[in-house]
């Protein structure tokens, strides 16, 4: 039995099991389980207030949870999330913060420098290289509270990317960015999966599930099958709104109907 | 004009008041950049009212008020640190009921207190010219003091102030970092209380780094450019003062908010775009 457990262990990038947490009385998440493998690319949808930004706070160690189990590349989260690049909401940053791109992508390097050490030129060349990767190294002297939406989410990309991360987690990184720029970063995500997993929140199920590889509904509960199909009863569970599926052979597309239909 | 300048340094108090400009100014850039860019002006406005229990209780005990005065504001801003940092929510209203406490705790202390206390009215206005050579040095130290801890510091501080939960992801010590800066925060509010007073400490913490970020996108450049500016202010209000026969720390403080409003005024002339002009981005929460 616990030979069994660290083999799967080593084979799961992150894994929560049987995880609960909550704030003050009430349940946030209930009986979560999730097993993320190597190179996945993981959409995680449901309705806000739905737990989505609580279970990456509980996978980040930022909400200790309740009961369970999370691991992350097999250690316990204080230490496994230095193999995570973690890319927030745009909605937190004060535009009028005096700091320039290059300063914010260096701040990738934080986890490998301890205190009162200063960044190496390895340091610099690791934050350059991101920035080249997600096209914004000829914005490094711009103020960063001057960049468009889009380009902002490019270099939090670049500075989760600075990290050199095992795993991306991105928190509904698309709120606010018009549909031809998230293209954009959709394409620079797949891209990225290549070495990079993936696990990303949003409320737009139509957007996310034409670009991820799988798609998780969570409403307190997750429902989320890794390479099993999503049924309409998931979505139903998790949105409590019928939402129709079609899946013509292609697992995990799913497009929303316009809600006309209610459900008392 | 120069006459008067040569006549008027003739005096050791002027002397002492221009050097414990300078040594305030540097303290006050590098610590109002932070507190500015990280908009915690109400939390030093806390501390400083704080700070003023402490001075009440140090003439009660019969000990060196100043001495009270830092045990009380770093009490207040260690409290205060961990408050927020703890519960987050209603920070500014227990803040809000510290900076009260504290002041009145000071005026009640001061009443029970026996005997002569003429001089708290200079921790209320200030008393730059009367700064004795001892003060000097303790302005002096503390300045070496927070200019190695910031640039020790540096890149967590930076972190911190912009965004602390990533620098939490990274491991670093957000809290301990944070506690930091509010202890640097309690003591540069000490050390101007001396110069300008209570009632005008916020204003030497928060003009010229405001200024600063109007022209220049960078923290440590932030720092640099109020520290000179602070400099600059400083001394050109305490001659101001001099020569027109006023109160000097209202004086220092009436023409640094006249700076102030001459940046927002000039500001277009040096960048046409600037993050500091536009509306403030709001939080909005999507349905």
């Amino acid at each position: 039995m616990d030979n069994r457990r660290v083999k799967d262990a080593r084979q799961e990038v992150i894994s929560l099991r049987k995880v609960w947490a909550s704030y003050d009385d009430r349940t946030v998440l209930e009986d979560v389980n999730l097993s993320v493998k190597p190179l996945d690319f993981i959409g995680i949808v449901g309705p806000n207030g739905g737990g989505k930004t609580t279970l990456f706070k509980v996978l980040l160690g930022l909400v200790p949870p309740t009961r369970g189990e999370v691991r992350i590349m097999g250690e316990r989260v204080k230490r496994g999330r230095r193999h995570v690049g973690y890319v927030p909401q745009l909605m937190g940053f004060d535009s009028d913060f005096p700091i320039r791109v290059w300063d914010v992508t260096l701040m990738g390097r934080l986890g490998s420098r301890g205190l009162v050490q200063r960044y190496t030129s390895e340091d610099k060349e690791t934050a350059a290289d991101a920035l080249r990767r997600v096209e914004m190294l000829d914005q490094r002297d711009r103020p960063f509270g001057d960049l468009s939406g889009g380009q902002r989410q490019r270099v939090y990309i670049a500075r989760a990317l600075a990290n050199e991360p095992s795993i991306l987690l991105l928190d509904e990184p698309l709120v606010s960015v018009d549909p031809r720029v998230s293209s954009s970063i959709y394409e620079l995500l797949k891209k990225l999966n290549r070495t990079v997993t993936i696990l990303m929140a949003s409320h737009d199920i139509g957007a996310i599930s034409s670009h991820v590889k799988t798609v998780g509904c969570l409403n307190r509960r997750l429902f989320y099958h890794g390479e099993d199909m999503l049924t309409p009863e998931m979505l139903e569970l998790a949105y409590q709104c019928p939402v129709d599926l079609i899946a013509h052979g292609v697992p995990h597309r799913v497009f929303p109907e316009h809600m006309t239909r209610e459900r008392d | 004009m120069i006459d008067a300048i040569a006549e008027a340094l003739q005096f050791g108090f002027m002397r002492h008041a221009l050097a414990a400009g300078v040594l305030v100014s540097v303290a006050c850039g590098i610590i109002g950049t932070f507190v500015v860019v990280k908009r915690i002006v109400f939390v030093s406005g806390g501390i400083a009212h704080a700070a003023y229990g402490g001075i009440g209780l140090g003439y009660f005990l019969g000990i060196n008020p100043v001495l009270g005065a830092i045990g009380f504001s770093l009490a207040a801003a260690l409290g205060m640190g961990l408050v927020q940092r703890k519960t987050r929510e209603r920070a500014d209203t227990l803040i809000g009921v510290m900076w009260a406490i504290g002041m009145a705790l000071g005026i009640i202390l001061v009443d029970l207190t026996q005997g002569y206390k003429a001089d708290l009215m200079s921790y209320l206005f200030g008393s730059i010219l009367a700064v004795p050579s001892s003060d000097l040095l303790i302005m002096l130290v503390l300045d070496l003091v927070i200019v190695s801890v910031v640039a020790l510091f540096y890149k967590e501080l930076l972190a911190v102030t912009f965004d602390e939960v990533f620098a939490t992801v990274e491991n670093v010590p957000v809290t301990g970092i944070y506690l930091l800066l509010m202890v640097m925060i309690a003591l540069t509010v000490v050390m101007v209380m001396r110069v300008v007073g209570l009632i005008l400490v916020i204003a030497m913490l928060t003009i010229p780094a405001a200024i600063s970020a109007r022209f220049v996108t960078g923290i440590r450049k932030m720092m640099v450019l109020s520290s000179a500016l602070g400099a600059v202010l400083m001394i050109a209000g305490l001659w101001l003062s001099y020569f027109l026969d006023l109160t000097s720390g209202a004086t220092i403080i009436l023409f640094s908010g006249a700076a102030y409003l001459l940046s927002i005024v000039l500001q277009p002339l040096f960048r046409r775009s600037r993050a500091a002009d536009r509306p403030r981005r709001t939080r909005v929460t999507l349905p």
